[in-house]
């Protein structure tokens, strides 16, 4: 950039010329602070509303309730007529949900990944290459169709065979659509991320008479770990913030368990439910809509931020 | 040797099994990977392939000219003419039971269809002709053997005297098989039979054309303002972190974004093509400016510095020869990004794009549904027609998603410059 600046003759160019010169930059420093505006409408927005919620119902209700039944009073004196919003059944909804896609698409991707970048060949990757891009690509929602559709009753006929009681929208069939769905983010980040290894560090190895699967999981993941944590941890966020694949294969009750075979529900399903349709703005019932999303942001963003730190530090470390 | 050598180091046998079971790890876990994308593709492709085809019956209606007045053909009730006709097929059904079980062999709009053939030819009023009716989704699951008859003789919504007709119809000749034109020509429906994937494709275009106009030039100027002007300090930090979380943040958000500010704050019109491809474009935008930096970044300094020696300014250095160079890596990230966004459902469900829409939109400004999103609320339908509907609208939705990374791809083959 430095020495851009030094070679542009500013002083000898013509007043227009200047002033179409600023014209530009401002149009481009616009352009740019779009992006910016949009963070700061998202956060300005959710808070917005996600205050008018916690008018109503107190943070320390929804953060640490356990119970979640979303509802308006149409008479005064009904009974349940507060409703309960109480978010704990949601976080542990979605956490078990990511968790199963995590544990699915985590040795899924990796072994992939190591696969790819250290034992096949040019011709193999060109092909694979494609086609996990493929299934990085198809919508979500064909994903959730498949889990309600394929996955879902396949589950729940091996689960009542075995004697199993397994509910027709477990978390389990869900999750394993969700971990499939991961399994390409993260085989491409990690992917990445070995390929970044110094040569030399796998050289020495091999000199040492180390086989290419001992190099592997004593040299390269070792030395890849950091990296191989931050594609983790953005999978992670990506599988806690999917909407689609939990609003047509998850549950809409909210259960507070831990066991994979029942249906659970999640932030982004109820964010749907409480969404979709005919709804009035100023009740507490939409408006919780609001204060599920602004959860969502924050942790998702916690994690991309804690994912790019970690990469970024990784890649200085070998650069 | 080799034995000798295996004898003196009993551990080197075992280190190269476990070499190979290493690498079949890998090569498992591939499969795995991509043995799933093959069923779930080759599951819904089976499924779907049956919506390529409809189910028609054939009928003798006499066209009854004291039924129709030629002067406004298109106000006769070619309801009645039509279940005349059924009746006068299956003389022997009395019962009025019967009789309304009869009329459900056939589409519910079959009349329509008649009408229309009126309308394009007046001449045959007066005459019996043989016409062509859609049947109904129950009839066209029975002959495209999705159902089958139990043991009591019914199919599934169809009970045994139905079953029975068909089989008459069927052997009379009377019922065919023909390419579902209308699958692809007709909007959304309650009936299974008649909808068709033209509204909602509609919707997704108009949608993808408002993003494209935001998010290509916002994209693309922001990413040469990012990589070409803007001083490195702690803001240019600050945007790049900003631009790379913003990538991931989860796109229910950019919903619930649209729904607080455009639809809420801005009282823009709710359901319009307008206000889902303002959002899609805001979650598009991290994409197209990423891949735009890295297209800028890979142009050479010397071309920059070749620019700014003969003369050019900084705006003319990067308009007149950066940024062309940069413009097919540009154009290949725009591409990507909407792809993304082509099939991205949760925001639009947020902003109320999932609305039943009939009729095809034709402004950015009327109710419109988007493709993903009908896929969506055709899989939430209990009718068993909807299914392969369904699998049929995902086939077409798969088939656009990998026809744009093919013109990517090859944009980025074809262009790609090594300096």
């Amino acid at each position: 950039m430095t020495t851009h600046q030094r070679l542009s003759l500013t002083r000898t160019i013509p007043l227009r010329a200047r002033v179409y010169e600023t014209l530009v930059h401002l149009l481009l420093l616009t352009s740019s602070l779009v992006a910016v505006g949009v963070t700061i409408g998202i956060v300005f927005s959710l808070a917005f509303e996600a205050f008018e919620f916690f008018k109503r119902v107190p943070v320390e209700d929804f953060l640490f309730g356990l119970e979640w039944s979303p509802q308006t009073a149409i008479r005064e004196d009904q009974v349940g007529a507060q409703g309960s919003f109480g978010a704990v059944p949601l976080i542990t909804g979605t956490l078990l949900i990511s968790a199963i896609a995590m544990i699915v698409a985590t040795p899924l991707g990796l072994a992939s990944a190591v696969y790819l970048s250290e034992y096949a060949g040019p011709r193999t990757r060109a092909v694979v290459k494609p086609v996990l891009e493929i299934l990085a690509g198809i919508p979500t929602v064909v994903y959730g169709f498949f889990a309600a559709l394929v996955i879902a009753p396949f589950i729940r006929m091996a689960g009542t065979s075995a004697g199993l009681e397994v509910a027709s929208e477990s978390a389990l069939a869900a999750g394993l659509a969700m971990g499939i769905m991961i399994v390409p983010l993260i085989s491409s980040l990690s992917d990445d991320v070995i390929n970044a290894v110094p040569q030399a560090l796998r050289d020495a190895s091999y000199g040492l008479g180390a086989t290419q699967s001992e190099t592997i999981r004593k040299v390269i993941l070792p030395a890849a770990i950091s990296g191989i944590a931050g594609s983790l941890l953005l999978a992670a966020s990506t599988a806690i913030g999917e909407t689609m694949i939990v609003v047509m294969a998850a549950g809409l009750a909210a259960n507070l368990s831990a066991n994979p075979l029942e249906a659970v529900t999640t932030i982004t399903v109820q964010i749907v439910s409480l969404l979709t349709g005919d709804q009035e703005f100023d009740s507490a019932k939409t408006l919780s809509a609001f204060a599920l999303g602004l959860l969502l942001f924050f942790v998702t963003l916690a994690l991309n931020v804690a994912a790019q730190r970690i990469v970024k530090h990784y890649r200085e470390q070998y650069d | 040797m080799t034995d000798t050598f295996t004898k003196r180091t009993p551990h080197l046998a075992r280190r190269h099994a476990r070499e190979i079971r290493f690498q079949w790890l890998g090569k498992i876990a591939i499969s795995i990977a991509v043995g799933f994308l093959l069923i779930m593709v080759g599951t819904i492709s089976w499924m779907g392939a049956g919506a390529l085809k409809q189910t028609q019956i054939s009928l003798q209606v006499y066209l009854d000219p004291q039924e129709i007045d030629t002067s406004a053909v298109e106000k006769a009730d070619y309801g009645a003419m039509v279940k005349t006709a059924l009746r006068a097929t299956f003389p022997e059904v009395k019962k009025r039971r019967d009789t309304r079980k009869l009329y459900k062999l056939l589409s519910s709009q079959a009349a329509f269809g008649l009408q229309r053939q009126i309308k394009e030819n007046p001449d045959l009023i007066g005459q019996t002709k043989s016409v062509w009716f859609i049947a109904s989704d129950d009839v066209d699951m029975f002959f495209k053997a999705n159902i089958t008859v139990d043991t009591n003789g019914n199919a599934g919504k169809l009970d045994e005297k139905q079953v029975q007709w068909l089989a008459t119809l069927d052997k009379s000749g009377a019922v065919r098989s023909r390419f579902n034109t209308g699958f692809f020509l007709s909007g959304d429906s309650r009936e299974p039979e008649l909808a068709g994937i033209l509204s909602a494709f509609a919707g997704t275009t108009l949608t993808l054309f408002v993003c494209f106009l935001l998010s290509f030039p916002i994209g693309i100027l922001a990413a040469v303002y990012l990589e070409e002007f803007i001083p490195e300090n702690r803001w240019s930090d600050l945007i790049e972190v900003n631009i790379n979380n913003l990538a991931a943040v989860p796109s229910i958000v950019f919903g619930l974004l649209g729904l607080a500010v455009f639809l809420n704050a801005f009282d823009l019109p709710r359901s319009s093509p307008l206000v889902g491809g303002m959002v899609l474009a805001l979650m598009t935008l991290p994409t197209i400016i990423i891949a735009s930096r890295s297209a800028l970044r890979s142009v050479p300094p010397s071309i920059r510095e070749a620019a700014l020696g003969i003369g050019a300014t900084r705006t003319q250095m990067v308009f007149h020869h950066v940024a062309p160079l940069a413009m097919s890596g540009m154009l290949t990230g725009t591409i990507i990004g909407m792809a993304r966004a082509l099939g991205e459902t949760a925001p639009l469900l947020m902003i109320g794009m999932v609305a039943f829409i009939v009729d095809t939109p034709t402004s950015i400004l009327q109710p419109a549904t988007a493709l993903p999103v009908q896929i969506f609320l055709w899989a939430d339908s209990p009718e068993r027609g909807f299914l392969e509907k369904t699998s049929a609208a995902i086939i077409v939705l798969i088939a656009f998603l990998i026809a744009m990374n093919l013109i990517a791809i090859i944009l980025r083959n074809k262009y790609r410059q090594r300096f």
